[in-house]
C-alpha cells in the first residue's frame, strides 16, 4: 500500500514541477498561441537568478525566497523583451515565430555558457528543506521531502494567482478578450500591444519562478530548458489550449503515469509509454482534454 | 464632428473604396446605403482604424486620426459596432461590460445606463455571450459600444441576421441614439427605409464610390431606393 501511495506522491511532485513550467506556457502558449521555443531559457534564467543571488546572499533560505520575485522580474523583462523585439512582428506566423524563438533560445544557451560556464553548476537547499516528513511510519514508512513538497506548495500558489488574475482582474479580462477577438479588443478601447507585452512578462516570470523551483531538484545548465519544454508543451497541448484546469489535470496525471510506469518498468520505457499514451488520447480528443462550448465562431 | 475625406482604401492590390468623403454632423445621424460588396464596411473600419487608408484623412472634431490606432480613436470618443454580432464568447454578458468600463471614472454608471436599454441583458449577465441568441449578442455589442460613452458611434448593419422580435427593438434604440444629444451616429444598413427615416443625411455608395446623397427622412426613400435600382 505505502508502494502505491509513494509512486502516487512521487507522481504529484513530478506533476507539480511539470505544472510550474506549464504554467507560463499556459499564458504564451496556451492563451496567445505564441510557439515560444525560448520559454526554456528563462527558465534558466530563473535558475541562474538563484544561483546568482545565493553567491551573495549567504542564507541559502533568504537568498531562495528572494529569488522568488527577482527571478520573476528578470526572466519577465526577458520575455516582454523577446515580444516587443522579434515576437510582435511574427504574430500570425508560427512558423516564423517558432524558428526566431529557436535561434534566441541557442543564444541565450550560448551566452549562459559565455557567463557562467559549460558545465553545471548547483545552489544549495536551504536547512529547512532538506529533511523529510513522514506519512506513514512503521516497517515500510512513506516519507515526502521537505523540497518536493515545496514546489507542490508554490505550484499550486502560482496556479491560483494565475487563475484569480485571469478570472477577476481587469488585466485578466483584457488578456481573455485579445486572445478570443484581438480587432474587436482594439475596437473596444484595449491597447493590444500593452496586452501582449504583459501577457508575455507574466508568463516569462512564470517561467523564471520555475527556474528558482527546479534548483531545488536538479543542477542548473545552460540547456535545463531545452530539456524539459517539450513535456510542458504536451501537458498544454493535452490539456486542451488555453485552459488552465486542463493543464493542472494532465501535469499532475502525466506525472504519476510516469512514477507508476517508472515503478513497473525503467525510465526510458516509462517516456516511451507515456508520449504513446500522448498520442493515442489526441488521436481519440485532438482538441484536448477541455474546450469550451459557443454558439457563435467570433 | 466626424469627417471622411477622400478615403482610399484597399485589401492587398486590390482598391475597395475610391476617394469616399462622407461627414457625420454633431448629434446627428448619418446613414451609408449600397448593395452587397459597395465598400460600407470597408468604410467603417477605416473610419476606426482597422485598416490603414492608402490616401485621404479622418477627422474628429478638427483632429486628424487617421494614422491613430483604433484604442486611440476609443479613446477620443469613438465607438464601433462590428457587423455579425461580435462579443468575446468566452467572457459572460457582464464580463464584455465591465471589460470596457474597467478604469473609466464613470464605469459603473455607463453599465447602468447601457442595460437601461437592453434590460434583457440584465438576467443573462452570467451567461457565456457565446451562449447568446444572435439578436441578444447584437445589444450586447451595442450595450458594450455605449458603455465607453462614445461622441460618435459606428454601426455596422445592426439589423443584419437578427430575428423579427429584435429587430424592432434595435431599431428603435438605434432611433433614440439618433434622437439623443451628445451623440452622433454613422449607421451602415441595407434596409432602406428604417436608415433613412433614422439619418439625416444619407449616401449611397456603389462599387466604392459615393454616388449619390442628400437630406435624410421620410421624403428621401423613394431618391435612395431609385439610387439603389440603378
Amino acid at each position: 500500500m505505502s508502494v502505491i501511495l509513494g509512486q502516487t506522491f512521487t507522481g504529484i511532485s513530478i506533476g507539480a514541477v511539470l505544472l510550474l513550467i506549464a504554467l507560463g506556457l499556459s499564458l504564451t502558449f496556451g492563451q496567445m498561441n505564441v510557439i515560444n521555443m525560448a520559454h526554456g531559457e528563462f527558465i534558466m534564467a530563473g535558475a541562474y537568478t538563484t544561483y546568482v543571488l545565493q553567491k551573495s546572499i549567504s542564507d541559502a533560505g533568504i537568498s531562495l525566497l528572494v529569488a522568488l520575485p527577482v527571478a520573476f522580474c528578470v526572466s519577465g523583462v526577458l520575455g516582454a523583451l523577446l515580444e516587443r523585439l522579434l515576437i510582435r512582428r511574427l504574430y500570425l506566423r508560427p512558423l516564423d515565430t517558432l524558428l526566431v524563438t529557436w535561434g534566441v533560445s541557442l543564444m541565450l544557451q550560448q551566452l549562459a555558457r559565455d557567463i557562467f560556464g559549460a558545465p553545471n553548476v548547483q545552489t544549495r537547499a536551504p536547512d529547512w528543506l532538506t529533511g523529510h516528513i513522514t506519512l506513514v511510519g512503521g516497517d515500510d514508512p512513506l516519507t515526502v521531502a521537505d523540497n518536493r513538497l515545496f514546489i507542490l506548495g508554490l505550484a499550486v500558489a502560482a496556479v491560483a494567482a494565475l487563475s484569480l488574475t485571469l478570472r477577476l482582474t481587469p488585466l485578466g479580462r483584457r488578456i481573455r478578450a485579445v486572445v478570443q477577438n484581438r480587432d474587436l479588443a482594439e475596437v473596444s478601447g484595449i491597447s493590444t500591444s500593452r496586452v501582449d507585452r504583459t501577457a508575455f512578462f507574466l508568463g516569462s516570470g512564470l517561467a523564471g519562478v520555475a527556474g528558482v523551483a527546479l534548483t531545488l531538484v536538479g543542477p542548473i545548465g545552460p540547456t535545463m530548458g531545452t530539456n524539459i519544454i517539450i513535456d510542458a508543451f504536451l501537458v498544454i497541448v493535452v490539456g486542451g489550449i488555453g485552459q488552465l484546469k486542463g493543464s493542472v489535470m494532465v501535469a499532475f496525471a502525466l506525472g504519476v503515469l510516469q512514477s507508476v510506469l517508472e515503478y513497473s518498468t525503467t525510465v526510458s520505457v516509462a517516456k516511451v509509454l507515456v508520449l504513446v499514451a500522448i498520442v493515442a488520447f489526441l488521436q481519440w480528443r485532438p482538441q484536448g482534454l477541455y474546450t469550451l462550448r459557443t454558439r457563435s465562431l467570433v | 464632428m466626424l469627417q471622411i475625406d477622400d478615403v482610399r482604401v484597399g485589401y492587398h492590390r486590390s482598391t475597395v473604396l475610391h476617394g469616399v468623403s462622407v461627414r457625420v454632423p454633431r448629434d446627428g445621424v448619418a446613414a451609408v446605403l449600397g448593395h452587397n460588396g459597395a465598400g460600407k464596411s470597408t468604410l467603417l473600419r477605416a473610419a476606426v482604424g482597422l485598416l490603414p487608408p492608402a490616401s485621404g484623412r479622418v477627422l474628429l472634431d478638427g483632429e486628424d486620426i487617421t494614422r491613430r490606432r483604433p484604442h486611440e480613436r476609443v479613446a477620443r470618443g469613438m465607438a464601433y459596432v462590428p457587423q455579425g454580432q461580435q462579443s468575446f464568447p468566452h467572457l459572460t454578458t457582464a464580463e464584455n461590460l465591465q471589460l470596457v468600463a474597467d478604469g473609466r471614472r464613470r464605469g459603473r454608471e455607463a453599465i447602468a445606463e447601457a442595460l437601461d436599454l437592453f434590460p434583457a441583458l440584465r438576467a443573462l449577465a452570467g451567461r457565456r455571450a457565446g451562449l447568446l441568441s444572435g439578436g441578444q449578442r447584437q445589444q450586447l455589442a451595442i450595450a458594450r459600444a455605449l458603455v465607453t460613452e462614445p461622441r460618435v458611434l459606428l454601426l455596422d448593419e445592426p439589423t443584419e441576421g437578427i430575428q423579427p422580435s429584435v429587430v424592432a427593438e434595435i431599431e428603435e434604440t438605434v432611433l433614440s441614439l439618433g434622437a439623443r444629444g451628445g451623440l452622433s451616429v454613422l449607421l451602415v444598413e441595407q434596409h432602406v427605409g428604417f436608415a433613412v427615416r433614422a439619418a439625416g443625411r444619407y449616401y449611397v455608395l456603389e462599387a466604392g464610390r459615393v454616388t449619390s446623397s442628400g437630406e435624410g427622412g421620410q421624403g428621401a426613400e423613394r431618391t435612395v431606393r431609385e439610387a439603389l435600382s440603378v
